[in-house]
């Protein structure tokens, strides 16, 4: 048996990610983990893996690391290089079936902030870069899959502004609210654990821990009540071969690893 | 139409359209006009102290450096911002001309948080701050192409990003479901940097277009600077490649390297070193002020800017572009 390689916890969150994306599926990519993940699913199982990007490249080959989500890599060998519209669009015809967002919080329906910390709107206590294209892709795409650090910190039980929608105020309220239905967000990667949303309450479910993380671990820092269902699974390291591929193939010049 | 809930941000600027037509009609030259310029003389000419400005594209990428440089350098001031532009908007941020700002993102991103955004709408600096996503923002700017004032979307609905914008959730007439409205965005001035233009204005793009074509028809004026300064025969040769037509513009300024430190596809690649400067200089208010002179106070216009940023440099970001 080999040896368990050594990884740290950028690469983890990168591997843990990347196997959520299944093959020939359209996926929206922001700037960071997502890319990364992206390109390591391309080069793993999913090389009909369609990476969209806002500002118009579609279907890139994504043969090196995009390091905005604007530039030439992000529609390198694409199928088609259009604009911020047609992208959006799309989106919203029901064409893209995950998206990945982040975020400085998010609570216990998978609601987002990345606009404001602190009680009030303006002037806020801190001001951070706010929505860009994420309330689209939270609004319109079929699937979210959340990528976040994992503190008490950052899973809060009240955010200080919803940035982005997850299932709002729980059952229904994407719905009422003039969401499109049956859409919503589907995973959190978190630097602990993986994580869903229950069929019915649409409340955060703890799926399974990450390599050396306990279930008491993943409660503690939580700031709200998880849902532990009576299996929880473990996540595995990321594999040698994943390793390999990530650190020599996707971002050789450590961008971000 | 019932209206459900309405957002408490600020419009910018009621959306006009009749007048927009009246604009465009007695405003807008439909002759063949030379309107080659420089930085300085487009910038004096149609920004203006308070006037509602926007620029295309994003982050690093095809942004109009140039011309937001010549900008601070004329020190207009109460700047209305609709923005999506990343690394002009934290230029003017950083000068502190920004009065009133329409936001999606501002951010570095892999550099991080912008520190000019921070200080400037933390100290309340900046006095009013209406929030939209990017989708939401160029459908603004669409609604203002289509000439209605406003247009139906299926985003921001349900969040705090809807509450502190200027849109309205409305009954849809047809279907009863809940859907958001956007009002449209009509600029004073707009500012884009293509690859290549005609004296009159015809412009041409390569790789995405961002929302070149959106923006660039919600400017009462438009500003467009060009890697290159094309005879018009190219541009007829191949009409299809034609993003912005002559009409809707009003300054052509010749700016080689005009994205620089950012980047322009095909042809150069972005300075992560001077960008990295830029970064770390922003981080304080001193740091902001000594970047501003060194780059642009102290330099007369662009072509002095290139000079000093050297020809080593330029040509190593040429040389870092990776190709089709």
């Amino acid at each position: 048996m080999m040896d368990q390689p050594e990884y740290n916890a950028t690469e983890l969150l990168i591997c843990i990610a990347a196997r959520q994306m299944p093959d020939a599926v359209t996926a929206f990519i922001g700037t960071g983990i997502p890319m990364l993940a992206a390109s390591l699913a391309q080069k793993m199982h999913a090389p009909n893996l369609v990476a969209v990007f806002e500002f118009g490249g579609t279907g890139a080959q994504l043969k090196r690391l995009p390091r905005a989500v604007g530039e030439s890599r992000t529609f390198y060998r694409a199928v088609i290089a259009s604009g911020i519209c047609d992208v959006m669009e799309t989106a919203a015809r029901g064409f893209i079936d995950y998206g990945f967002l982040g975020g400085a919080q998010i609570d216990a329906y998978g609601n987002l902030n990345s606009t404001i910390i602190g009680p009030r709107h303006h002037p806020p206590k801190v001001r951070l870069p706010g929505s860009g294209g994420a309330n689209d892709v939270g609004s319109l795409c079929w699937r979210n899959i959340i990528i976040m650090r994992h503190d008490a910190r950052r899973f809060v039980p009240k955010l200080d502004f919803v940035t982005t929608p997850g299932y709002l105020s729980g059952p229904g309220a994407r719905e009422a609210a003039g969401l499109p239905p049956e859409t919503g967000p589907y995973r959190v990667v978190s630097t602990l654990a993986l994580l869903d949303f229950h069929e019915e309450t649409k409340r955060m479910r703890l799926l399974a821990t990450n390599p050396g993380v306990t279930v008491e671990q993943v409660i503690e820092n939580t700031g709200f009540e998880l849902i532990i269902p009576a299996q929880v699974g473990q996540n595995e390291p990321p594999t040698a071969e994943e390793l390999h591929i990530l650190r020599d193939e996707v971002d050789p010049e450590r961008f971000y690893i | 139409m019932h209206v459900i809930e309405s957002g408490v941000g600020e419009l910018i600027q009621y959306p006009d359209l009749d007048a927009f037509r009246e604009w465009n009609r007695d405003k807008k030259s439909r002759a063949l006009v030379d309107k080659v310029m420089t930085e300085q003389e487009a910038i004096a000419r149609f920004v203006y102290d308070g006037c509602y400005i926007g620029t295309e594209l994003y982050g690093t990428v095809r942004c109009p450096m140039s011309l937001a440089r010549e900008v601070v350098r004329q020190g207009k001031q109460d700047l209305r911002v609709a923005g999506q532009g990343v690394e002009e908007l934290d230029l003017w941020l950083g000068a502190g001309l920004v009065k009133k700002l329409d936001i999606t993102y501002i951010g570095l991103e892999v550099y991080g948080t912008s520190s000019a955004l921070r200080r400037a709408v933390e100290s309340g600096q900046v006095e009013s701050v209406v929030e939209w996503s990017n989708g939401g923002i160029t459908w603004r700017f669409k609604a203002t192409s289509m000439g209605v004032p406003f247009i139906p979307v299926r985003s921001m609905l349900g969040t705090d990003t809807f509450r502190y914008s200027a849109a309205k959730a409305v009954e849809c007439p047809f279907t009863g479901k809940t859907i958001c409205l956007l009002p449209a965005l009509i600029l004073d001035v707009g500012l884009i940097h293509v690859h290549r233009a005609d004296r009159y204005g015809n412009a041409q793009i390569e790789g995405i277009s961002g929302f070149a074509f959106e923006m660039s028809r919600a400017c009462k004026r438009l500003i467009v600077s060009a890697e290159e300064i094309v005879d018009t025969e190219e541009i007829r040769r191949y009409p299809d490649r034609t993003i912005i037509p002559y009409y809707l513009v009003d300054a052509v300024v010749h700016a080689p390297f005009g994205s620089y430190p950012g980047e322009m596809v095909y042809l150069y690649e972005r300075d992560e070193e001077q960008l990295k400067e830029w970064v770390e200089a922003f981080q304080t208010e001193e740091g902001t002020r000594a970047y501003l002179d060194k780059y642009i106070h102290s330099l007369a216009n662009h072509q002095e800017y290139l000079e000093f940023i050297g020809r080593d440099r330029l040509e190593a970001v040429k040389a870092a572009v990776e190709g089709r």
